[in-house]
């Protein structure tokens, strides 16, 4: 198991290196640069600008530089920010997205997973009708919607939670976004527990067990929960990755200073260096999750082996 | 036991209550919405508003506004302009001093200025000092810094000299970009003094955090000459990039200003807000940009053709919900002493310029044959859309089949810049002091925002003639002259509205006065 993960994680480098040469690429084809802007510059304070910057060496010499400041654990200037480097913004803002998402994720998890076990185990009485009913409210009502409904009633009616803001990460500013983040997830959990729970409840060696007399909590818990928590677990790998390097939309609303709205801001203002920090943040935490999801099935079951 | 222990906590716990309810402890704080974050805390660093609103209240430079953003004396105390209008020299304020306690002296703005128009700086609004002698050639790295015009006679007399007479000098030292920075603070930190504990400063405020996206908190400076005229002990600014937040913000009393709200909630936020909200003109214009160095855009009748076609009146009032106005000059009313020269079909009647329209087309061969085509380009933005949208389905009876291009800002901006092919294009102006010059460059031959590439030796004389002039009524006439021949006769920008601020402030705010800079230094605020 530890040679298996210690081979992943090496073959992690060369897939990085590939993710960082396209999207730096890539990057560059996208017309306008970080200095376009409203306020036209005179063109010999953006030549200065662009000099201090080295964006008016040929391309592949900025890929070299940036590539050794990479490797030197460096991410650069943030163009748009230069009071921060990508480092710090990422130091300041991933730890509060990935507390929001981390929180989501699990509370995801345990409710959704609960739900769905109730449901398949009542499959077609009125408990599994009302989980899959708030399943399907859930995963279709989107979170643009759910976040301003929330503002407004719980905490402009209600007045229990402030609207926005992380305020210094205060428990109270934390629940709506953590809600918001949870709710869609949730309802993908419980689907797929409960779509997952039904099968293996009919599999032969449940009906094994079950003959030879063992309680429901030990079928349930001990047996069918076991293999029934391997698609749950494929959909929390990827759905991790993507929670807890922050959402825009969430982050936005509810004024989360955390990183979500670097990827899609950054990209937008051609701020090179954060995107190749945002980039290299998420492909990092894909291929963690990945091997976190590959090392649980190994786990969780045993007819998994990677040896 | 624990009743005892309950019964003290309790008295002690009122205690406490008692003597923040009576002020003895209660600090004034100011949660100021400020739309997105500052790009930079370093003055010479900056190039938007936002960072425009915090460092207004961080540091003063020689001249700074009151509270309706007119120029008073700031960190200068007085000062005298030589005969000639060239030479001024400033007395600086005495016993002012820097944050940290050591004085301000004529070297910071030597210093702060050389570093301004250091090439290694890149200053975006290096230009705000470009009257000065040599500026221009030391950006352009064809002179050392060190040959900037400026002097320190001593420690308090600070001499400038610039290339020919500035009458709004005075008014562009009001500028984040001249601010100046402590010699000794930068020196020390180099590359990040604009951190919290780092950054020393001679405004009324002090930073004291600054956390990403979600607040700079800003503390009152004891060593400000007037600290104790300032009433607010703390401002918090806070960025709220969804307009619809930044409004329950602002009901539920978490922001007590917003310098922005979502204009197409307009009517529900007055009905909610009352006067709170605020809205007046804001010294900017909306403005399309034809390609005049190309056919058939290079002919000035149709491009008066499709500027008349254009309902200015429909745009402000239903797609902009009259946070903007109609705009028939390039230059907005509201700079003392400059006579704005309008297109000659402002005062006519919409039908009758949309009469004047067709027959130009018709005479220019348009018609059902051979209509006219014409590419709005225009960058991303909802209500840049709808103007677009509605633009085209104004010139649609006229025969104009109008197409539109929408591109993200960095793309429409890099296309313009390197005089890419277009029809027309979107784009905006906000001032960055209240003179006209500063529109009308816009429209200089080879200046790098003039996108039309207008080119007119009458319109440039003008302007030349306008710097030359010693006399300050003669400059704006030249210049008013400039903007009849470039604008109203050419139509080297066709304007189409004027800015206009729209902010809320809460009714406990006192001391928010309205002014066409949108600018209101919280020194001169207080909160009930």
């Amino acid at each position: 198991m530890l040679r298996y993960v210690l081979k992943r994680f090496l073959t992690a480098i060369p897939t990085l290196f590939v993710i960082v040469t396209i999207s730096f690429f890539l990057m560059r084809v996208a017309p306008g640069g970080p200095f376009n802007q409203e306020k036209g510059l005179n063109p010999v304070i953006k030549a200065n600008l662009e000099k201090v910057y080295h964006l008016n060496e040929p391309l592949w010499k900025q890929y070299l530089l940036y590539l050794n400041n990479l490797l030197h654990g460096d991410f650069g200037p943030s163009y748009n920010l230069p009071d921060f480097t990508v480092g710090e913004l990422f130091a300041a803002g991933l730890p509060i997205s990935i507390q929001l998402g981390l929180s989501a994720l699990v509370l995801a998890l345990v409710i959704g997973g609960m739900l769905g076990i109730i449901a398949a185990l009542y499959q077609n009485h009125a408990a599994d009708y009302a989980v899959i009913a708030t399943a399907t409210a859930g995963s279709t009502i989107p979170t643009f919607v759910i976040a301003p409904l929330f503002q407004l009633f719980f905490a402009l009616t209600l007045k229990w939670f402030p609207v926005g803001g992380w305020g210094d990460g205060a428990f109270v500013n934390k629940v709506g976004p953590i809600l918001t983040l949870m709710l869609p997830q949730l309802a993908v959990v419980a689907r797929l527990m409960r779509g997952s729970m039904i099968e293996s409840l009919r599999a032969h060696h449940i009906r094994t067990v079950r003959a030879m007399g063992l309680s429901d909590y030990s079928v349930i818990i001990r047996h069918a929960l076991r293999g029934a928590l391997l698609p749950v677990i494929s959909y929390a790998g990827p759905a991790a990755a993507a929670l807890l390097t922050g959402s825009i939309i969430v982050e936005t609303i509810f004024s989360i200073p955390g990183v979500g709205r670097y990827f899609v801001e950054a990209a937008l203002n051609r701020d090179y260096t954060l995107v190749m920090g945002t980039v290299v943040v998420i492909a990092l935490f894909t291929i963690l999750f990945n091997l976190i999801v590959d090392v649980l099935y190994a786990v969780v079951d045993p007819r998994v082996r990677y040896d | 036991m624990t009743i005892q222990f309950g019964l003290k906590s309790w008295l002690a716990g009122c205690t406490m209550l008692a003597m923040t309810a009576s002020g003895a402890f209660a600090e004034v704080v100011f949660n100021r919405g400020n739309s997105a974050d500052p790009e930079s805390l370093d003055p010479h660093k900056t190039s938007t508003v936002y960072e425009a609103n915090i460092l207004r209240d961080l540091f003063l430079g020689l001249t700074t506004e009151d509270a309706k953003a007119e120029t008073i004396p700031g960190a200068a105390e007085s000062w005298t302009v030589s005969a000639d209008g060239k030479v001024y020299t400033f007395k600086l304020r005495a016993g002012a001093m820097w944050s940290d306690g050591s004085p301000v002296t004529a070297n910071d703005f030597v210093f702060a200025w050389q570093r301004v128009v250091d090439p290694a700086t890149a200053a975006e609004y290096a230009y705000m000092l470009a009257p000065i002698m040599n500026a221009e050639d030391i950006t352009a790295g064809k002179k050392k810094p060190a040959e900037l015009g400026v002097k320190a006679i001593d420690d308090m007399t600070f001499e400038v000299t610039l290339n020919a007479p500035t009458p709004y000098f005075l008014e562009m030292l009001t500028h984040q970009a001249t601010y100046p920075v402590s010699k000794a603070n930068v020196e020390k930190f180099p590359t990040d003094f604009t951190k919290p504990g780092n950054l020393v400063s001679n405004g009324a405020y002090v930073l004291a955090e600054f956390v990403p996206n979600d607040h700079i908190k800003a503390v009152k400076n004891p060593k400000f000459y007037d600290a104790a005229n300032v009433k607010i002990d703390v401002v918090n600014y806070i960025p709220t990039e969804d307009r619809s937040t930044a409004m329950k913000r602002f009901e539920a009393g978490e922001l007590d200003s917003n310098d922005d709200i979502p204009t197409e909630q307009l009517a529900d936020l007055k009905a909610k807000f009352g006067d709170q909200v605020r809205l007046g003109p804001y010294l900017g214009t909306y403005y399309y940009a034809f390609k005049t160095d190309k056919a058939p855009w290079d002919n000035v009748k149709l491009r008066h053709a499709i500027s008349m076609a254009i309902d200015r009146d429909y745009l402000a009032e239903t797609v902009w919900q009259n946070t903007m106005i109609p705009a028939y000059s390039f230059v907005p009313p509201g700079i003392t002493g400059y006579e704005t020269r309008t297109t000659d079909y402002a005062e006519k009647s919409q039908l009758d310029r949309e009469d004047e329209a067709k027959k130009v087309l018709t005479e220019l061969g348009y018609g059902p044959d051979k209509p006219l085509k014409m590419e709005i380009r225009y960058n991303t933005s909802e209500n840049h859309k709808n103007t677009a949208v509605a633009i085209q389905e104004q010139l649609k009876p006229l025969g104009v089949e109008v197409t539109l291009l929408n591109t993200d800002t960095k793309t429409h901006y890099g296309h313009l810049e390197q005089k890419g092919d277009f029809d027309v294009a979107r784009a905006g102006w906000i001032a960055d002091y209240r003179d006209p010059e500063n529109f009308l460059a816009l429209c200089k031959t080879g200046t790098g925002n003039n996108y039309g590439q207008y080119s007119n030796k009458e319109y440039d004389d003008l302007l030349a003639s306008a710097a030359a002039a010693a006399d300050p009524a003669e400059r704006m006439k030249k210049l008013s002259d400039a903007e009849g021949v470039g604008v109203a006769r050419d139509l080297c920008v066709v304007p189409l509205l004027y800015y206009g601020f729209h902010t809320v402030v809460s009714s406990k705010l006192k001391g928010w006065e309205d002014n066409v800079m949108d600018r209101h230094p919280t020194r001169f605020l207080s909160k009930e």
